[in-house]
Parts: structure tokens; sequence; C-alpha cells
């Protein structure tokens, strides 16, 4: 218990040593990385690869931002009925991508985020196609004023900290433990008596309602909403996020969600090719951790401390 | 140049007096950020961005007003969320005054918000009709134009003078694309023509031939409403299938840039576009910028290029009437609303909405010295973001859009 509590301390602490766009940068991470760790339930803990995850993650924003503006009902009413709406929609994509496993299955959720990231660009008349839906507004929540940049990472950390938490919980319970095993011995389980589709089928609706706080968290952040949030392009980043930090570990997503976004945002600042970087570092990754950054570093320091002890 | 003693001494002093008065606003160099596009599909047109821009301020010995300019390029890749954190970057970080950019409509848009919130004072180039139309946003001008602002003209231009009553539109399948056909759609229908076929191919289709094929033979002509290099795709295709004989196309203003011409062949001939700026516009100002850029980079300078020497043009005029002074955000807003300008697009104003109000110009693509070039034939000018309608009721409409205004002739 020791590690996560010092890294949500010294994340804590952030604000007081960094300036507001160091602070910007934070609140991304922790919002990409509750996406990717929503990614990692099925990826690490249930073995099924997902190129469609991004559809959670922007009908949440979408709708909160189409009630919003649209129906301008209040923030509190909206969370609700966002998180409601998307995770319904990610029970029935499960009865839809669960038929298959696998290459299907990648395939399968694909094909539904992409049915859904055309209808974002051709439905103008509730998505505002290209131009993508904005003039939102963050919430308040107790009357914080969350424009400025240090009360909003607070809340993103709240926020993120407990869903990684509940994270963290459904995957050491002992539901977890039967997830586990449909990953390495579907056969078995089923021999077993357990039902694996099912056990597939809530993780999935879970992992979508995750992705679907990611995406609210992601349209407060931005106060716009556009249909690449819904693309294969950002789908395959929590992917890459997810295999780049460790799949199947806690501290992974988190781990490559700060790579990938430091890389992209930071870096690029001083390296014009930093498309190139990005590539390099997941190729060296591969090369050197291919089980991921955070068990491959746990796996180095091991072998280095047994070797002195 | 010789370096007196006295002239020592007078810099040494003004150093010196610097050093001593830190508060000095005056001292401070103006932070300047260009957000443009360095990667992907759209880099070609951000890398002249920065280039032109660049040249600017080299040629003023990177002096405005007398204040040093600093310059900060940021590359947003063309994606919204990305950019915005790029323009905070500048923002937070780096405290940019002031921003020309970014390159994309759908950026524009997702930093619209953000634009207000920090009071970032920004000379945008991205088209979006709304930043400056039903949602104008108080920190934003325009020195370019809006998506249809040039496509209007020629509407009028191909019912006027070319005299053509049927044709087709086909566009890039994203809100510029869009937006240009709005306009030219209405103008045209307004001048008695008819639109009797509509087209919107993905931005990213690999390959016309299904669309070529969809044409209709009856018409006069076919409105390209491309952007990047997809006008270029375009046409080499229709020239393959032996169409461009049949039909003279005529295209928006990024369909036969000079940043695509310079690869095009015979067939580009005689192609009638329209932009706020030609390469070929014959005045001192874009002579030596356009004689200047092609010293150096061996070709024409285009839209985007043009785009960032006139918004310099613009804030050059804006920081001299306010004495330099960009800290006063408010009296730069007034002072850049007000401020006329020469440019090398020629006469450049602005109206209440922060969108420019200047000369279209007619281009017919013809052989010069070896290379092609968009020769200026007819010049519309002053034209503002709303053509000849009233801007009232104007606004009052929706936004150019795929449904708006309702194709009323379409023949299937």
């Amino acid at each position: 218990m020791k590690t996560p509590l010092a890294v949500i301390v010294l994340a804590a602490l952030l604000p007081l040593l960094a300036g507001e766009y160091y602070i910007n940068l934070a609140s991304q991470i922790v919002i990409f990385a509750v996406f990717a760790a929503s990614i990692n339930l099925l990826l690490g803990y249930g073995g099924l690869a997902t190129l469609g995850h991004a559809a959670y993650l922007g009908v949440a924003a979408y709708l909160s931002a189409f009630l919003y503006l649209k129906l301008q009902l209040a923030h509190w009413a909206i969370a609700p009925l966002a998180l409601i709406g998307t995770t319904l929609m990610a029970g029935v994509f499960g009865l839809v991508a669960l038929r298959a496993t696998g290459l299907g299955f990648l395939m399968l959720t694909l094909a539904l985020s992409q049915v859904l990231w055309g209808t974002a660009y051709r439905w103008v008349s509730v998505t505002d196609g290209d131009n993508g839906l904005r003039g939102l507004a963050r919430p308040m929540p107790f009357g914080i004023n969350m424009n400025e940049a240090m009360p909003f990472y607070y809340f993103v950390l709240v926020i993120g900290v407990f869903a990684i938490w509940m994270m963290a919980r459904f995957v050491s319970s002992p539901f977890g433990a039967t997830l586990r095993g449909t990953r390495d011995q579907p056969r078995r389980m089923s021999a077993l008596g357990y039902d694996v589709w099912l056990i597939r089928w809530i993780t999935f609706i879970y992992a979508g309602f995750w992705g679907a706080v990611s995406g609210l968290l992601f349209v407060y952040y931005h106060k716009y909403i556009h249909p690449v949030s819904l693309s294969l392009a950002n789908s395959a980043e929590g992917l890459l996020a997810v295999i780049a930090g460790g799949s199947g570990t806690l501290a992974g997503p988190i781990v490559g969600a700060a790579i990938v976004l430091l890389l992209k945002n930071w870096a690029s600042a001083y390296i014009e090719r930093w498309n190139m970087l990005l590539g390099f570092v997941f190729v060296f990754i591969v090369v050197l951790m291919p089980e991921g950054v955070v068990p491959g570093v746990k796996r180095l320091w091991q072998r280095r401390s047994a070797s002195r002890g | 140049m010789s370096f007196t003693r006295r002239r020592f001494i007078q810099a040494a002093g003004a150093a010196a007096t610097a050093a001593a008065f830190p508060a000095a606003a005056q001292a401070e160099p103006i932070r300047l950020g260009l957000v443009t596009v360095k990667t992907g599909p759209l880099a070609s047109g951000g890398i002249d961005m920065e280039r032109a821009l660049t040249q600017y301020l080299k040629e003023r010995n990177d002096t405005l007003a007398g204040r040093k300019v600093e310059l900060l390029v940021a590359d947003g890749g063309g994606v919204p969320a990305q950019t915005r954190t790029k323009i905070q970057e500048l923002v937070e970080r780096d405290r940019i005054h002031l921003m020309i950019g970014p390159l994309d409509t759908a950026s524009a848009l997702a930093a619209d918000d953000y634009i207000r919130q920090a009071q970032l004072l920004t000379l945008s180039v991205a088209a979006a009709e709304d930043m400056t139309q039903r949602k104008p946003n108080p920190w934003f001008t325009r020195g370019t134009s809006t998506s249809s602002q040039s496509a209007m003209p020629l509407a009028d231009y191909a019912a006027k003078q070319l005299k053509y009553k049927r044709m087709a539109v086909i566009a890039d399948d994203i809100a510029y694309g869009h937006e240009m056909c709005a306009g030219f759609m209405r103008v045209f229908e307004d001048a008695g023509g008819k639109v009797v076929q509509r087209m919107f191919p993905p931005l990213t289709v690999p390959d016309y031939g299904t669309y070529l094929a969809q044409l209709k033979t009856n018409i006069d002509s076919i409105f390209l409403g491309f952007a990047g290099s997809n006008g270029f795709r375009f046409l080499r295709q229709m020239n393959e299938y032996g169409l461009i004989k049949k039909m003279a196309p005529i295209g928006g203003m990024t369909a036969l840039d000079e940043a695509v011409l310079r690869n095009m062949g015979d067939e580009a001939l005689g192609i009638i576009t329209s932009c706020w700026y030609s390469a070929e516009i014959d005045n001192p100002i874009n002579q030596k910028f356009a004689s200047s850029f092609r010293s150096q980079w061996k070709y024409d300078p285009g839209f985007y290029a043009a785009a960032t020497y006139t918004e310099a043009a613009v804030l050059e005029a804006t920081l001299n009437q306010i004495k330099g002074r960009v800290e006063d955000k408010p009296a730069f807003m007034k002072a850049v609303r007000s401020v006329k300008v020469d440019s090398c697009r020629g006469p450049v104003s602005f109206d209440q909405y922060g969108n420019v109000v200047g000369n279209v110009y007619i281009r017919r693509v013809v052989r010069k010295e070896g290379r092609l070039v968009n020769s200026v034939i007819h010049t519309y000018p002053n034209v503002s973001q709303f053509w000849t309608y009233k801007p009232e009721e104007f606004l009052k409409n929706p936004v150019y859009s795929r449904d708006w205004p309702p194709a009323k002739n379409l023949e299937s």
C-alpha cells in the first residue's frame, strides 16, 4: 500500500511546485490514465484487446455536451444521465462484440466505434459535425470555480484516484480472479461451471462505465468535443498507453498515459519530429521490456537487488 | 557599419537604463506565438506559414513598433485537443502576448473558449465561419477570409461573366468544404443559376474515380472546393478521364493553391479560381514578398504563406497605432478593428465582427516563365464575409453547412 499512497501524495503536492501549464498537463494525464485503466480491465485482465474504447469516452462527452447545450440541463443532472446512457450502450455493444474473442472481438469493437465516429461526423443537427460542440462550461461543485487550473486538477485527481481504486478493487475481488481465469483458461473455467460470457460481459460494461467517466472529465477539461475523440486514433492511443505501461498491472496504464501525453505535448515543444521519437520510444519499450514499462522496470530492479544480495 | 565610441556609450547607456528600470514594459520583447501544423496532411501549408512569418520578421529586423519580437512556434498537428494543449503551453508557460493561428477550422473552434478565458489576442488563419459571425469571439480577428468569402464572388463571376447556368459542386467532406459549397450555391442560385449536383467525398478518399463516374455531363462546369493536395489529385484524374476538355472546372481558394500548382501540368491551364491572394498580384509589397520568398524557397508563396505575411502586416500596423503596448489587450483589439493596412493581398480592413474586408481575386492559370501561375483576371474590391447580403439578415440564417442553404435544384 505504500507506493500508491506516495504517488497520490506526490500528485496532490504537484500544484505547489509546478506552474499552470504543468498542472493542466497533469490533469490531462490523470484523465487519460482513467481511460487507459478502463481499457486495461479488458486487455490486461480479460485478455480482450479492444480498438473501440474511444466510443465510451466520446459518447459520454457528446451526451454531456448535447444535454448541456441543447436541453440546457444542469451538470448534476447531466453527469448521471451521460454515465447511465453510455453504460447502457456498453451493455448493448457487449452483446454484439462478445460474440467473438481475439481478432473477431477486436474488429467488432473497431466497427462499432467507427459507426459512432461516422455518426458524429454526419448527424450535424445533433453533433454539429466537423465543427464540434463548443460553448460548454465546467461544473461548479460546492460553488468552486473550476476554470482555474488548480481546483480543476484536484477535482480530476479525486475522481481519478477513486476510479482507479474502484478498478483495482474490481480486479482484486474474487470476481477479478474469475476474470483472470477466463483470460488464461476459458475452457477450464467453463468446465468448472463459470459462465465465461457473462463474466466478460460484466467486465465489458464496467470498463465502459469508467471509459464514460474519463469522457466526462475529458469534456469538462476541454469544454469542447469533436468527432476526432471518437476516432480509431484515440482508441489506439489508449491501447498503446496500456501496452507501453504494462497491461495487467495497476500502475501500467498510469505510467503509459504519462509517457504518451508527455511525449505528445511536452517533448514535441523541443523536438520537431516528435512522432518519430514516439515511435522510437515504443520500439525501445517493446524490444527491452516487451511486458511494458512497469513490469519491466520491476524485473530489472529485482534482478539487480538479487545479484547484490 | 562603423561602431564608434559615441555609439557604444549611447548603447551602453541605454542598456544601463533598461537594467535600472526593469519595470519599463517597452524593454521586454513581444512574445508572438505561431500555432501551426508541421506534421500530418496539412503540414505543407503549416510550414509555409512559418516561413513567411519568419521572412516578415527578418525583413523588419525582428522589431515591430520599436519592440523586439520573439517568435515561438508550436505544432498542433491539426488535432483539436492537441492544438488546444499547445496553445495553453504557449500562454501559460511561455507567456506569449499574442498568437497567430491556428491553421485548421476544427482546432480554432476547439480553442475558442480558451481564447476567451485567457483573453488571448488572436490573429487567425482558420476559416471557421462562426468565429466571426454568430458567436463572435472578442479576442479573435481574421485577416484571411471565411470559408465562403472567396467562393461567393466566384459564384457571382460564374453566373454573370461566364454565363454558367447549370453547375455541379464537389468538396472535401469537412466543415470548410461544406461552408464553401453552401456559400457558392447560395450566390449562384440567387444570380439565376442552378446547382444540379453536389458531392462530398471524404477528405482522405484514395481515388476519385467513382465520383467522376457519377458526374453529370449536361452541366456547364463543376466547382471544386478542395483543400490540401486533393484539388491536384482530383484534377489529374479528371484529366485522365478526358473530362477537363468537356467542362472547364472552376475552383475555390485552396483548390489550385500555388503550393500544389507547382506539381501540376498542362491540364491545369485555363482553370479559373478565386482567392483573396495570388502570388501574381501587382502591388509593390507583394512583388517584394513573392520574389524574395521564391528566391529563398524556389516556389511561389500561396494561401498559407500569404496568410501569415498578411497577419504580420496587420499586427505591425496595430502595434504602431498603440505604440507597441501589446499588454493593453482591449486597446489592441480596438485598434485592430479600426486598422487599415496595405498588405501583400491589397488593402485590408476589418468589420465589427473581427473579420477581414479585402479584395477577392478571380484568377486564371497561365504559364509564365516556364511555371504555372494564378494570373489575376478580375478583382472584386473590398469583399466582406457577408458578400452583398445585409449582415443582420445573413446572421439570422443558420451557419453554412451541408444542410443549409437547402439544395433545391439537385437532379438525381
